[in-house]
């Protein structure tokens, strides 16, 4: 059964110059007990469809779409307390820097109880005892001491485990992380991925994984969605997108990160020319076409639909032929 | 506290670089910080050295104190040969043109009032290169050994994107044509399709000249890609150095493997040989007795909690900290 269901979602900005569509016809869905990851680098709008999701857009942002269903009730038609009540409770977000979401004069078990005590109510001592077997959840060595310590004096990693304990607080069904590891170090990153797993494969929870480190999704993600300039480009198992990606954005993310590509040493990286367009600027056609190698005036002119291919979906005009185009990118899995 | 010994292994002849013993302190309100503590390393001409480790360990303190931007407390910088940890500020003028350095944020390092064409320039006006036509020439051409277009001169750094501004970055770099460029994290605030662009870059200037490298990062594939050495640090101190196949294949510090299987997609090659290390880094304020890895290690024993390890050779070019290692 989906616990949430996104249906052609748009988010756009009111601007004196007109609507800036920063998201644009985004659906999927995500069941429980999976990893759905969205990819994409700076100004997809990736962070922005995690903020819709939760309900936070505010003006100028305008959100559009045949709905969001979170467990079968539709987020866009329910009034703010209600969407209140589901946040933290059913739906709930951890952030990329857990020190701006965490309050700094209050201690992280008060924090960690003020959700509990928030969403069911009860005794504070019921809570504080609940507060502190999250923290042990969340594997905070020494948990009882740490309970009365304020934000700054944990490290990064424990902050982190702070702001998972709290977003568990409730048993959310659903747990969106927006580049929950990209402020710490790599060893912190594989232990708090691996918390997240284990949470989530205990407790059933559905998680949407936002990350612009393709490289992570491999390991930590079911499923994957690319999206480039606002749009979901493709749509594949994380096994399906790493031994054959079909999107030519994807071939090019993949195929210019050292160390996925199969580049031996200092043999040259793939490059995708240019950078990503701004919001105001959006070409016609593909957004992708101005970069890439196999635009034809088909894609400068007309935006590629998603359609079902190879177990997956993908907006490409060309993505059925395109190993006739590219056959040297085939290494790309095999290293 | 043992200090790493510079062993007759690291003397080849003539480095470029050269670095015995190095030491740089702070004094904060907490207490002093050894944030290098003892590091000893050679860096060859047209050599790319890796140096990574995570935040804390002292990577950035020592670029920085190899451009002698903060003093080393003990130990020696020998550059070419000729010793330069006690130059004054104005014999430090030679030695900047032969080093250089590129840093993350290319944007807080440009002046943003002044065009591409005088940033370029400062550099050679400060060491009297060439005169006006010669200098207008040479920022053409450093242009073009960028990748970035002749008109570039007249515009000014925000008119330019995060991978054009480290192009100017690395350019502003090259303007003396120094024989070694320290870039600390210059890949790290790019996005990966731009990334992908100044990695091809460095390549190609590298195989252009005889320039070396000293590529610090926390990214262990982008290091596995360029670099011909790595040095992994922690807490200061350089706990293993190696060739870069050496350290891939046979990683002999408990650290080094667990930072290797922490990269994404490098799964250990069985279950025996995971390593998941526990726990924070200490603080380096207060870094633990003996080994300073002992506190996360899980092979740690008692003379661990003693005695802090000294490199050793454990194969031609490698070396490592570590009382557990098996030599081979």
């Amino acid at each position: 059964m989906s616990l949430l269901d996104v249906k052609n979602l748009s988010i756009s900005f009111a601007t004196p110059r007109g609507r800036l569509a920063a998201v644009r016809d985004l659906s999927f869905s995500l069941k429980a007990g999976e990893t759905l990851a969205l990819v994409g680098e700076s100004g997809c709008g990736k962070s922005l469809t995690a903020l819709a999701l939760l309900g936070l857009l505010e003006p100028p942002a305008v959100m559009e779409g045949n709905g969001i269903f979170l467990e079968g009730r539709n987020l866009l038609t329910l009034d703010e307390p209600t969407l209140r009540s589901l946040r933290g409770s059913r739906i709930a977000m951890i952030f990329q820097e857990p020190m701006t979401a965490l309050n700094p004069v209050l201690t992280v078990g008060e924090q960690i109880m003020e959700v509990i005590t928030e969403h069911e109510g009860g005794g504070r001592r019921a809570a504080r005892a609940r507060a502190v077997a999250l923290m042990e959840k969340v594997r905070i060595p020494d948990a009882e001491r740490r309970f009365a310590e304020y934000p700054h004096r944990l490290s990064g990693g424990l902050r982190q485990r702070v702001m998972i304990a709290m977003a568990l607080a409730c048993s959310p069904a659903v747990l969106i992380a927006d580049e929950p590891t990209t402020a710490l170090d790599v060893t912190i990153q594989a232990q708090i991925l691996d918390l997240i797993g284990t949470l989530k494969r205990e407790n059933g929870t559905a998680v949407l994984f936002i990350t612009h480190d393709l490289g992570l999704v491999g390991q930590h993600a079911d499923r994957v969605m690319v999206m480039y300039a606002g749009r979901v480009v493709e749509e594949r198992t994380a096994a399906d997108l790493f031994a054959d990606p079909l999107h030519p954005y994807t071939r090019g993310l993949i195929a210019a990160r050292p160390g996925l590509g199969g580049s031996g040493r200092r043999e040259r990286l793939m490059e995708i020319p240019g950078t990503v367009p701004g919001l105001g600027a959006m070409p016609v056609g593909c957004a992708f076409s101005p970069r890439c190698a196999f635009a034809d005036d088909l894609c400068r002119s007309t935006v590629p639909t998603s359609i079902d291919q190879a177990g997956g979906r993908i907006a490409c005009h060309h993505s059925e032929g395109i190993h006739d185009r590219e056959p040297a990118i085939r290494r790309i899995g095999n290293s | 506290m043992t200090a790493n010994p510079p062993s007759a292994e690291l003397a080849t002849p003539d480095p470029l670089l050269s670095v015995r013993d190095l030491s740089v302190r702070f004094d904060t309100a907490e207490g002093p910080v050894h944030a290098v503590d003892g590091v000893s390393f050679d860096l060859k001409a047209g050599e790319i050295l890796g140096l990574v480790g995570e935040s804390g360990c002292g990577k950035s303190t020592l670029a920085r104190a190899i451009l002698r931007l903060v003093e080393p407390r003990a130990g020696s910088i020998s550059l070419a040969g000729s010793d330069i940890t006690h130059l004054s500020r104005r014999q430090l003028r030679g030695v900047r043109r032969q080093v250089q350095m590129v840093f993350q944020d290319p944007y807080s390092s440009l002046a943003p009032r002044w065009t591409v064409a005088e940033l370029l320039t400062e550099p050679l006006v400060i060491h009297g290169v060439g005169d006006r036509a010669e200098r207008r020439r040479h920022v053409g051409d450093l242009l073009d050994k960028v990748g970035l277009p002749a008109d570039a001169a007249q515009r000014y750094p925000h008119e330019f994107s995060g991978g054009q501004r480290q192009r100017l970055g690395i350019a502003r770099a090259l303007a003396l044509d120094p024989r070694l460029v320290v870039l600390d994290e210059p890949v790290s605030a790019l996005d990966v399709s731009v990334q992908a662009q100044i990695l091809n870059l460095l390549v190609e200037l590298q195989r252009q000249s005889d320039i070396a490298f000293l590529f610090i990062s926390h990214d262990l594939s982008v290091v596995e890609y360029l670099s011909d050495r790595v040095a992994v640090m922690y807490l200061g101190q350089i706990v293993e150095i190696a060739d870069r196949d050496s350290l891939w294949r046979h990683p002999s510090h408990p650290y080094t493997r667990a930072l290797l299987q922490a990269i994404p997609g490098n799964p250990p090659p069985s279950a025996d040989d995971a390593l998941k290390i526990e726990g924070d880094l200490p603080s380096p304020i207060a870094p633990p007795p003996g080994c300073r890895f002992h506190t996360r290690c899980p092979y740690a024993e008692q003379r661990c909690r003693i005695d802090n390890p000294a490199l050793r050779t454990v194969a031609p070019g490698h070396q490592a900290a570590c009382h557990l290692m098996r030599l081979s």
